[in-house]
This record gives C-alpha cells, structure tokens and sequence, in this order.
C-alpha cells in the first residue's frame, strides 16, 4: 500500500514536471521550427518541406541586417563600459571605508530601476538632447550603462569581498605596485564575476526596446529590438515567416555568448586557500 | 639583513589601540618572536613593519633607514601569511617567482632562481601544481619559497604553523630554525604559543593588550617572568601563583597561606626593602621546583591531590591547596606513591614573589 502511494506520487510529480517543462519549451520549439517552415503558423509544426526562403528575404533587406550591426555596439560597448568600471567601483568601494557605502549602493539600485525604466524617460530624454547626444549610440549606451551600473557593481562587490585580503597584500609585500597587483592578483580572481556581469549586461542592452526606440531617430541607427517592426505589415500585424526567422537570428548571439562563457569559464571558481 | 627599530609606535583603530607605544631594537640577524594572547596587537606590529598598517605615532626604521612613510614594496621584506596566500590561479612557479617578476627579472632567470630555492625547500617536483593540489606543509614551504626567493632584509611570519597539525608543526619548527640559521635572515615571527617562541627564538617579546610587557631569551623570560601575566602566559603547565600575606618582622619573614607558613628569613632583608608587613603577595613557583616530602619540611606546603597526567619522560601532578591548583613536575616518569592528601616542599631559591599588582619584587 505504501510502495503503491509511493510510486503514485512519483508519478504524478514527473507528469507535473514535465507538462510545466512543456509549458516553458513549447515557445523555444516554435521559435527553432517556424523560421523554415514556409507558412508562418502559430502552431508547432514540424516544417515540411524546410526552406531557407524566409532566411533570404531577411537577409535581403539592408536595415534589418543594420539594424542587428547596431545591436551588437550596443551591447558590446554597455558591456565594455559597465564591466569595467563596475569591477573598479566595486573594488574602491570593497576596500575602502566610505561611509555609508551600503546605503548609497542600496540606494543606486533602488533609483537604478527608475532610470532604465519608463517612469524617467522624459528627464532621460531631455538631458540627452541637451547633450547633443539624440540619434547616437553613445547616448543609448550611457544612459544604459547608467542604469545598469549599480546593480552590476553589486554583483561584482559580492566577488571581490569573496578575494581574502591577504592576497593582495602578500602582493604588495612581494614587491608589486598597487597597478600590478590588481593586474596580476585581483583581476583574474573576479574574472568570473566580470563574465557573469558583462553577459547580464549584454543581454540586458541587447534585448532592450523602449530607451532605443525613443533615443534613436534616424533609420540607419535603429537596432534589431526595434527593427523587428520592419516585418510588421502596413495594418499592424506581423509577416511570421520574417518575424520569426529574424528573431531567431536577433536570439543566437546571447545564445552562442552563454554557452562560450559557460564553456571557457563554467562559472567555476578557483578554491585555494586554507582557512 | 637589517636591524629594525621601532621607536614609541602606537596604532589606533577608532577606540581600539591595537599597538599601544612599543618602543623595539630587533637585533640584525636575530629570531626575534612577539608572544601574546589573541588580540594583543602581535599581528598588528608585524603589519607596522611590512608597511601593510601606517602608525598614528612614532617611528620605524630598518636597516639605516626610517621606512615609516614608505610603501611595503620599498621596505625590502617578505612576509609569510597565516594562510599563506598563495595565488590560487598561479602555478606554485609563479607564485614562487611573483616577487622577481614583479622585479622586472626575466622568465629564464626566474625559473633557474625558483628552481634553486624550490630544491633547497623540497617543492621541486610541485612548481607546474596549483596551490590547492598541495598539502598544508607543502603549501607553507611554498609560502615560504616565496618569501626567500628575492632574498629580502626581513623576514616576517604570522602564525606560519597554526594551520598545521601537530605533528607536521613540530617538524617545520625545525625546519624554520635551520632555514634561518643558514640565511641569516633578521626575523620576526608572530605567535601565540609560547612552546614555539621558546624554541624558535633567540629573543621573545610578550606582549598584552597592545604592549610589550617584557623582552628576553627563551631562558630570561623562563626562569624571571617581570610580571605575573608573564608567569600565567609562559610554560606548560604554567607557573603556579598562589596569593599569600607576607608577615615581615625585625628579624624574621614569612610567607603565609590560609594552609601553610614559608619561612623566608633568610631573604627577609630583600623582602623589607620593597614590601610592608602584612601586605599581600603572590607566590609564584615553576611546577618542576615542587617536590613531594614530609609534614616536617619547613617548607612545606599541604595540599590534595586532584589529578594525575602521566606524559612519558615526566608526570604532572596537579594538587588542590585551598581553592587554588598547584602543578607539580616529576621528571622520573613514575606517578606519585602516595595520593589522597600529600606535602609537597617548595624550593626556597626558586620563589619569585609577586606584588599583588602583578610585578615581580624578589626572584
Ligand atoms: N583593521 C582593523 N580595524 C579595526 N580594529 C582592528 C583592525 N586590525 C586589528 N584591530 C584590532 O586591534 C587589536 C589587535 O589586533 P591584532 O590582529 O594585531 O591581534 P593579534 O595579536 O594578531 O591577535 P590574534 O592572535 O588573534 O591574531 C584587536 O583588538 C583587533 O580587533
Ligand atoms: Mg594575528
């Protein structure tokens, strides 16, 4: 009777597992399957015959592929900009005794959300056109980095508070400059901590619509978030053949980006003291 | 190799002085240990030394030089960590040569210089491991491969064997002795065991609450502990501190205990000069200077046996007298025939006695 319940509940805890797994994966199936099927479906289908049609089409149209280029400034140079200096700041304010540093980190985060968010767009925009920096990138990848930062600094803090003072001090000892011994000691240790931000941020810009689409005038600068609607037709309603196949393409870097990282670092950490 | 001087240096962290006025000559060449309980500043003075800490007063030199304003980098020391912080995504090479590397010495110089030191050291067949595929006495012969590797003037350790076992401390104890011995190095070495600064050292600094309390040879601080801190700290077992009334007449002294009378007259013009009559006193005597003997022994103490520790070559005895304990050493080995309640005879040349503030007056 007991091995009979047993066995029940086992089952019906796999069935529930796997209808939500289905739940989560019918979306990606749909997303890895429409792109080659030459009648845009809103159903999983498997694609037949498969055709590499709607790829050509996308391909074809200049602004999109633009479009994905200027995707990719985006999120490499948020990326560059927020890891770094979130890996600096995190490490001043790690070592140091600011006071407060908590509360003004808690803070940031706090008011963080408010600039990457909607309710600030307004302010975000005028103090942008009063930089003379509408329809650029650089604007775009500012105000991001801006709203990223304090959560990204964050993050890295809990990483460098992870390094052992002692490290960096035997380094000093041994000779080093300050510069060299972040360079050689601190650096590589939080290098895991700067992957896991500058893959979040990347993604972060990558997928971003609102603050582009507002800051961004000119077709040329647009990026793919936004290009996406170039395969709208006039009424409003999405061509899915192109649709899908261009989102397909606008999801494999972030992809490809995480599985590299995974690969090289696996978000592995080097144990090595002896506590 | 440098002297190191320490001149009225005091560290304050907020409200806590850590270091609090130590004025210090490290001879050149010495193994000088600084001795102290946990959180008396040991750490604190040896970082005062490295440059890792700045002092809020006084000075410090090494060598002819005040290093006080300087950087650790232009100090020309290494020290060696508690933990040893080796760099953990370093090669033991690496990490030897991290101090030549950052000399600007080239890859093949360094490699034949680690490989020198890691063969006198006994970790050349670990320089291509990471430090995590190391035992714990390999990782401090490392540790300390890369300290002597750029042939620093001063060599600073912190607690280097605490994170050993007990068998692996004893040997590297010895290792440490012969490695300065031969290099030379003027050392000073942090603990709080005080068997290890007896052994290791040529001079020891106690230190308490942010202050030297005494310096001396292993054998100085032995035998004349300056204060009853001191006698506590040092020594295991300990020295026995037994509070007495000193009773100091015309011609007779005596040392009084709720159990006993000591005769003392025979050191009772010491006695009179520094202590009034009727003033209260601690006893201190080393458990090996205790001996059992009969009622009639005038220096005789009666006392309860509480517990029986035989080590091998000796065997301590610890006694109740009153409500305080009294260690007893017998180096035969042997435990005592008698037990329940005993004597035991104090030797009188051996007594040190201590004002009721802590310092010492006769000894
Ligand atoms: N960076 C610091 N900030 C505040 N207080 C400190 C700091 N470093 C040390 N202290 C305080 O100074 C005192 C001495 O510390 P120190 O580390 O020198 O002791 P220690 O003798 O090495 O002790 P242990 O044997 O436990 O290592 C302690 O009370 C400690 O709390
Ligand atoms: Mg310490």
């Amino acid at each position: 009777m007991r091995l009979v319940r047993l066995v029940l509940t086992r089952v019906a805890f796999y069935l529930f597992v796997t209808l939500v797994a289905a739940f989560f994966a019918l979306p990606m199936l749909w997303l890895v399957l429409t792109p080659f099927n030459p009648r845009g479906t809103l159903a999983v289908e498997i694609p037949s015959p498969a055709t590499m049609a709607n790829f050509r089409l996308v391909f074809a149209n200049a602004f999109a592929m633009r479009a994905l280029l200027n995707s990719a400034i985006l999120g490499i140079g948020g990326m560059l900009i927020t890891t770094l200096v979130a890996t600096l700041a995190a490490y001043a304010l790690s070592r140091t005794d600011v006071p407060g540093r908590d509360f003004l980190i808690y803070a940031l985060i706090l008011f963080s959300s408010v600039v990457t968010g909607t309710a600030a767009m307004v302010p975000i925009f005028l103090l942008i056109f009063y930089l003379g920096l509408i329809d650029t990138l650089l604007g775009v990848i500012l105000v991001f980095t801006g709203g990223l930062l304090p959560t990204a600094i964050f993050i890295m803090r809990d990483f460098v508070e992870g390094i052992p003072r002692s490290y960096e001090e035997s380094a000093l000892v041994s000779g080093a400059t300050p510069r060299q011994m972040f360079q050689d000691v601190v650096a590589p240790l939080v290098q895991p901590g700067m992957m896991v931000v500058a893959i979040w941020a990347f993604v972060h810009v990558w997928g971003a619509f609102l603050i582009p689409f507002i800051l961004l005038r000119s077709p040329t600068s647009m990026p793919a978030s936004v290009a996406i609607y170039s395969f709208y037709t006039e009424a409003g309603t999405p061509i899915i053949t192109l649709t899908s196949s261009y989102a397909l393409l606008f999801a494999l870097p972030v992809l490809v980006l995480y599985l590299l990282v995974n690969w090289r670092y696996g978000f592995r950490f080097f144990g090595g003291i002896k506590r | 190799m440098a002297r190191i001087m320490l001149e009225n240096v005091t560290r304050r962290f907020g409200l806590v002085i850590a270091v609090d006025n130590v004025s210090l000559p490290i001879i050149d060449g010495e193994f000088f240990a600084l001795l102290g309980p946990s959180g008396c500043g040991k750490t604190t003075t040896l970082r005062l030394i490295a440059g890792l800490e700045v002092p809020t007063a006084g000075r410090v030199h090494i060598g002819d030089r005040d290093v006080t304003g300087l950087p650790p980098r232009e100090r020309d020391v290494a020290m060696v960590f508690q933990d040893y912080a080796l760099y953990p995504h370093m090669t033991i090479l690496d990490n030897v040569g991290y101090p030549l590397k950052v000399r600007g010495v080239g890859r093949r110089e360094i490699r034949e210089r680690v490989g020198e030191v890691a063969g006198f050291l006994q970790i050349a067949e670990l320089l291509e491991r990471r430090p995590a595929q190391l035992s714990g006495g390999q990782q401090q012969r490392a540790a300390v491969a890369r300290a002597v590797v750029h042939k620093p003037q001063v060599f600073l350790f912190d607690e280097p064997l605490s994170n050993l076992d007990a068998k692996l401390r004893l040997e590297a104890r010895g290792f440490l002795k012969h490695l300065q011995h031969e290099l030379g190095i003027t050392t000073v070495y942090v603990t709080h065991d005080q068997a290890e600064a007896l052994a290791l050292a040529d001079r020891i600094a106690i230190m308490n609450q942010g202050r030297i309390i005494q310096v001396g040879t292993p054998l100085e601080v032995y035998r004349r502990p300056q204060t009853t801190f001191v006698a506590g700290f040092i020594g295991n077992p300990p020295m026995n501190l037994v509070p007495c009334r000193l009773e100091v007449g015309v011609e007779a002294a005596h040392l009084v205990g709720t159990t006993f009378r000591l005769d003392l007259t025979s050191l009772r013009d010491r006695l009179a000069l520094t202590l009034r009559d009727d003033e209260e006193v601690i006893l201190g005597i080393r458990p090996e200077h205790l001996t059992f003997c009969g009622q009639g022994d005038p220096f005789a103490i009666p006392a309860e046996t509480y517990a029986i520790q035989p080590l091998g070559a000796e065997c301590v005895v610890i006694l109740l007298v009153d409500s305080t304990t009294l260690s007893v050493r017998l180096f035969t080995g042997e435990p005592p025939q008698q037990t329940g309640r005993v004597w035991v005879g104090v030797n009188p040349e051996r007594i040190l006695v201590y004002r009721k503030s802590g310092e010492l007056v006769l000894g």
